[in-house]
């Protein structure tokens, strides 16, 4: 088992300092690459709160969907597989509802703030 | 310095040409670079653009025009009365500044958010779908026996490249899967009329004043093909940067720019049209995964391209949103 901090109390710390006391002083092109690490920090720490249960989800929802086993990637190259073929599509129970979910799982880590996102949210 | 093979080269093509000054880059990659300088003359500092790849970067990769080819159709629009920058002079190989064109350089914006949030574009922005409707009419009537040598498209073939380029990636992703199966199953076919297709008209790539468009930039990408392609292109949810109830670059309507493009004498296929947005919302989300290959495997170790890798899932809820909305 390894020590605390946990790795995202260590980013947001980092995070946190680059932001506030680097940001200030820094101009140009290299305050956009800044903002960009930053932003990238940022993305990690979502990942690492968010990706544990929503990926456990979508194995459940593929397994489902499939009635077949294996690693996430294994089900969804095999889902893949089925779309591509038509053997799955828009009329297959539950596809519909399995790719919005798998898609805003990964827009809550990589763009929480995409408008499309933040519009679907409030449709729920 | 590149300044002084500039002031040599401006010297060799406009009299009385005394030297450049001010020359900074603006943008661009490793193969193609975009200079800016003011040429001292007599008469009055002229301001100017370099576009060039430079020595020993030659070779345009796969969907490239090519330089030469993009002054031309620039210096087309142009004479066509075209918002488009003044092309001055075609590098020569004695100018040693390697390939490329310098051009006038036209006053304005390019970054989106300022185009759809400053007040100083408050007037520009409604009246700009219908303009650039116009406009993109113009280039697709450019006279055809003018034009330079240009790859062809169709959507079967696009969608071929799209698909190769999609696997080549080896990470499966079950919404392009959904959106490679729709435009296979809803390809218009050939096209009835074949034109000139810019490629790349989108923000960024048009320099906009308080009056309006002053300029189409970037024919890179330009080609042959469907004419509906241009217009479903600008159309792409990934260019309307938040303002996402407004289809044409986040400041206008599909019924302004298709009144636009009827206006300038050419026929609007709205269904065609959306098939584009289609393909063009999958083309950006496979761009993106690009970009992020080339971040890995490149000499473009970049966190700004890192990053755009997490822009691909945009794509995919853009998407969905337009083939299997919620609710229905």
């Amino acid at each position: 088992m390894q020590d605390e901090p946990t790795l995202t109390e260590l980013i947001k710390a980092v995070a946190d300092f680059l932001r506030s006391e680097i940001t200030p002083a820094i101009k140009g092109h290299n305050a956009f690459k800044l903002r960009v690490g930053i932003n990238a920090l940022d993305l990690v720490t979502r990942q690492l709160a968010l990706a544990e249960s929503s990926d456990a989800a979508e194995v459940a929802r593929l397994k489902q969907l499939l009635g077949s086993d294996g690693s996430l990637t294994e089900l969804n190259r095999a889902l893949s597989e089925k779309i591509a073929s038509g053997e799955v599509d828009l009329h297959t129970a539950g596809l519909r509802e399995h790719l919005w979910q798998t898609t805003m799982d990964k827009l809550a880590v990589d763009q929480p703030n995409y408008a499309s996102y933040k519009r679907e949210l409030g449709n729920k | 310095m590149i300044e002084v093979d500039l002031g040599r080269c401006v010297a060799s093509f406009l009299p009385g040409a005394t030297g450049v000054t001010g020359a900074a880059r603006l943008s661009g990659g490793a193969s193609q670079e975009t200079w800016t300088f003011d040429i001292a003359h007599p008469g009055g500092n002229i301001g100017a653009i370099l576009r060039r790849a430079p020595p020993g970067y030659g070779a345009a990769p796969g969907r490239a025009a090519g330089l030469d080819a993009e002054a031309v159709l620039m210096q087309l629009a142009h004479d066509a009365g075209l918002p488009s920058p003044k092309v001055m002079h075609v590098l020569k190989p004695e100018d040693g500044l390697g390939r490329g064109f310098i051009m006038a350089r036209i006053a304005g914006e390019t970054i989106a958010r300022k185009i759809l949030r400053d007040e100083e574009f408050a007037i520009a922005r409604p009246i700009l779908a219908r303009q650039l409707g116009r406009v993109i009419a113009g280039i697709h009537g450019l006279p055809r026996a003018k034009l330079p040598q240009l790859r062809s498209m169709t959507a079967t073939r696009e969608i071929e490249d799209l698909e190769r380029e999609y696997r080549s990636f080896n990470w499966p992703r079950p919404v392009f899967e959904l959106a490679l199966r729709w435009l296979r199953d809803h390809d218009p076919g050939p096209s009835s009329e074949v034109t000139l297709v810019h490629g790349d008209f989108r923000h960024g790539n048009l320099i906009i004043g308080p009056d309006g468009v002053r300029a189409v930039l970037d024919w890179e990408l330009a080609h042959f093909g469907d004419p509906m392609e241009d217009l479903g292109w600008i159309c792409v949810n990934s260019w309307r940067f938040g303002e996402i109830d407004k289809p044409v670059g986040g400041f206008g309507t599909r019924e302004d720019l298709f009144a636009g493009y009827d206006e300038a004498g050419r026929k609007a296929d709205p269904d065609r049209v959306m098939f584009w947005e289609v393909m063009g919302t999958l083309r950006w989300g496979v761009m993106c995964c690009g970009m992020m290959q080339r971040f890995r495997t490149g000499p473009d170790h970049s966190m700004e391209r890192a990053m755009i890798g997490r822009r691909s899932s945009e794509t995919e809820i853009d998407l969905l949103r337009l083939l299997a909305p919620r609710g229905t």
